[in-house]
C-alpha cells in the first residue's frame, strides 16, 4: 500500500506558545485512522495543517507531505490544486458547513464543476445535475430532486451533514478528513452518518483521517487509533487492541470513563 | 394564501404571491421619480428657462408648484430635478459601489499588514466630512460639474462601503463552507465570487439604497452651496436655496422641492428595505 498522507515532526506554535509539538503519523490509501483527544488537545490544528488551512496568526514545521507534496510552508496558491483532488474534509458544525444562500443542488454542483475542470472538461448543465442527483442518492438522501432544489435551512442537522458529506464525495479525494462530522447530530443520526460514511469510504477506496473525542465513535470507524494529549501524540495503535489493553494511562483513563458511562447507560432503568 | 398553507408549500412558489408593502410603496415613489425623469427627457410643461408668468406665483392651474422670483415655472424645474438627483444618485452609488466592494473584499482577503493598512486609510477617509472632500474636489477640479459632483458623493461613499464590505466578508470568511471551498481547491477569486458576494449582498443592497438617499441629500446640499450642477441643470439644492429669500412670502418654492426630495429619499429607504427582505431566502418564509 502507498502512502497517502505522511506527518513527521509537526509543531504548530503561535506568538510564544507551542501548540502541538513532535507529531508524526502516516496514512496509506485506503486506511482508516481515528484521532482522539480531549478539546484543545490539537486534534483540529493538526488537521487544519494537513489541509494547510491554519490561521495566519499560527505556523507550522516539520513536514506534511500529502500525496507526495509538502504542504508545511507551502504559498496557498500552490496548494489549490492539490486540495479536492487529494484531500476533501467535512466538518463539524452542518449549520456553517454549508453557504446559506445557494440551494444544495448548486454546491454540490459547484464541487461537480471544479471537479471536472480540473480534468480539463466543461460539464453541460444536465450532466452536472445528473452528477449532484446522483452523488445525493450515494449519501442515501431521500427525495434527491427536492433536496437538490432546498436552501440548507429547509433540510435537517442530518440531511445537511449528508448533503456535505456528498459534496466531499464529489471531489473523489484519496484522502477524507472528517472534523468531528457527528457531534452535533443526535444519536440515532449518528449511527446513520457513521454507517454511511464507513461504507463511502470502504467503497470508493478512500484513506480517512476521522477526528473525534468520542472512543466509542472512533471504534465503529476507524482500523487505528492515535490518541493526541496537550498538543502531543501519546499513543497508537489497531483500534481493538488500544481500546482493550492501553499502555498509556490516559487513554486508559479514557476507555475506562466510556466504560463507566455505558455502564450506567446499561444499569439505568 | 395564509402563513400556514406557504410553510406546507415548502420551498414552493407561495412567495410570489405576497408582496412586502415597503417593497411595493418604496417601488411607486421611486418609479414615480424615475417616470419623470425620464418625462423630462422629451416634454416638461415649459420650457427650463421660460419666463411663462409672474414672478413668485402661487400654485394654480397653469402652474403646479407656482413660480420662481423671475417667473419660471417651478414645477419644470423640479421634473428636471428628479432626472438630476437619480443621475448624480445612480452615478454616486455606482462608483462608490465598484470601488467600495473592490477595497472591502481586497482587504479580507489581504495579508494581515495589508488589511492593518487599508482598515486605517478607511476610517480616515469616513472621518473626513463629505461635503469638505466634494468641494475639496470640485476645487481642484475646473469648475463644478455632474462629474465632479459625482465624484466627490461616490469617493466618500466608497469608503463607508469598503468598511461594510469588509466586516461582511470577514465574517463569512470565518464560516466553515469556506474552508470547505479552499478544501476542495476554490481560488479565493471563485471563493469571492460564489461564496462571499451573494451572502454579503442583501446588506449590500440595503447599504447602497441608503447610500442612493444619502448621495441625494448629498446633491442637493452641494448644489445649495453652488457646488453642484450649474444651470441649466434645475437642482434640488438649488432651487431650496433661491427659495430661501422668499421663504416668508412666498414658501411653495421652498416647500415643493423639499417634498420632492423627501419622497425620493424616503422611496428609496423603504424599497432598501424590501429589497433585502426578497434577496434574502431565509426571511422569505416568514412573510
Amino acid at each position: 500500500m502507498s502512502t497517502l498522507l505522511s506527518v513527521e515532526n509537526l509543531e504548530i506554535r503561535t506568538a510564544g506558545r507551542v501548540l502541538v509539538s513532535g507529531v508524526s503519523f502516516s496514512i496509506t490509501a485506503g486506511e482508516r485512522v481515528g484521532l482522539i483527544g480531549e478539546s484543545g488537545s490539537g486534534k483540529s490544528l493538526t488537521a487544519l495543517a494537513v489541509l494547510g488551512l491554519l490561521p495566519d496568526s499560527m505556523r507550522a514545521s516539520g513536514s506534511v507531505l500529502m500525496d507526495g507534496r509538502q504542504i508545511v510552508g507551502a504559498r496557498d496558491r500552490d496548494l489549490v490544486p492539490l486540495r479536492g483532488r487529494s484531500v476533501a474534509a467535512v466538518f463539524q458544525e452542518p449549520m456553517t458547513a454549508l453557504d446559506p444562500l445557494m440551494r444544495i443542488g448548486g454546491q454540490v454542483g459547484e464541487v461537480v464543476r471544479r471537479r471536472a475542470a480540473r480534468d480539463g472538461r466543461k460539464p453541460g448543465r444536465a450532466e452536472v445535475d445528473a452528477q449532484v442527483t446522483a452523488l445525493l442518492e450515494r449519501v442515501a438522501l431521500p427525495e434527491p430532486g427536492r433536496v437538490a432544489r432546498a436552501f440548507p435551512h429547509e433540510i435537517s442537522g442530518g440531511q445537511r451533514q449528508r448533503a456535505a458529506i456528498a459534496m466531499a464525495l464529489a471531489c473523489r479525494p484519496k484522502l477524507l478528513i472528517a472534523d468531528e462530522p457527528t457531534t452535533a447530530l443526535d444519536v440515532t443520526t449518528q449511527a446513520e452518518i457513521l454507517k454511511l460514511m464507513e461504507g463511502l469510504v470502504r467503497d470508493e477506496g478512500m484513506g480517512l483521517l476521522f477526528i473525534s473525542h468520542d472512543l466509542p465513535v472512533v471504534a465503529t470507524v476507524a482500523e487505528r487509533a492515535l490518541v493526541m494529549r496537550r498538543g502531543e501524540l501519546i499513543e497508537e495503535g489497531a483500534v481493538e487492541p488500544l481500546f482493550d489493553r492501553p499502555a498509556h494511562p490516559y487513554t486508559e483513563g479514557l476507555v475506562a470513563a466510556a466504560r463507566a458511562f455505558d455502564a450506567a447507560l446499561e444499569t439505568a432503568p | 394564501m395564509s402563513g400556514h398553507d406557504a410553510m406546507v408549500s415548502g420551498n414552493g412558489r407561495a412567495r410570489k404571491a405576497a408582496l412586502p408593502w415597503p417593497l411595493a410603496v418604496g417601488g411607486l415613489l421611486v418609479g414615480l421619480h424615475i417616470v419623470v425623469a425620464l418625462l423630462t427627457l422629451v416634454w416638461t410643461p415649459y420650457g427650463v428657462g421660460d419666463m411663462a408668468g409672474g414672478r413668485l406665483e402661487a400654485p394654480s392651474l397653469a402652474h403646479w408648484a407656482g413660480t420662481d422670483r423671475l417667473g419660471r415655472d417651478l414645477m419644470t424645474q423640479i421634473m428636471i430635478g428628479s432626472r438630476i438627483a437619480l443621475l448624480v444618485g445612480c452615478g454616486a452609488v455606482a462608483l462608490g459601489a465598484l470601488i467600495g466592494v473592490t477595497i472591502g473584499i481586497l482587504a479580507a482577503f489581504a495579508t494581515r499588514t495589508l488589511d492593518d493598512v487599508l482598515a486605517a486609510a478607511l476610517d480616515i477617509l469616513i472621518a473626513f466630512p463629505t461635503l469638505l472632500l466634494a468641494m475639496l474636489i470640485v476645487a481642484s477640479s475646473d469648475g463644478a460639474s455632474l462629474g465632479t459632483a459625482i465624484l466627490a458623493i461616490g469617493i466618500a461613499g466608497s469608503a463607508i462601503v469598503a468598511r461594510l464590505t469588509r466586516i461582511l466578508a470577514k465574517r463569512v470568511l470565518a464560516m466553515d463552507y469556506i474552508t470547505a471551498a479552499r478544501v476542495a481547491g476554490t481560488g479565493w477569486p471563485g471563493i469571492a465570487r460564489i461564496h462571499v458576494l451573494p451572502n454579503i449582498w442583501p446588506t449590500l443592497i440595503v447599504n447602497f439604497a441608503l447610500q442612493f438617499g444619502l448621495a441625494v441629500i448629498a446633491e442637493a446640499s452641494l448644489s445649495y452651496l453652488g457646488l453642484g450642477a450649474p444651470p441649466p441643470n434645475a437642482s434640488w439644492g438649488r432651487l431650496l436655496q433661491e427659495a430661501q429669500a422668499s421663504v416668508y412670502t412666498a414658501p411653495f418654492g421652498a416647500i415643493a422641492p423639499g417634498i420632492a426630495l423627501v419622497s425620493l429619499v424616503i422611496g428609496l429607504n423603504l424599497f432598501a428595505d424590501g429589497l433585502r427582505d426578497a434577496a434574502d431566502p431565509t426571511r422569505r418564509r416568514s412573510r
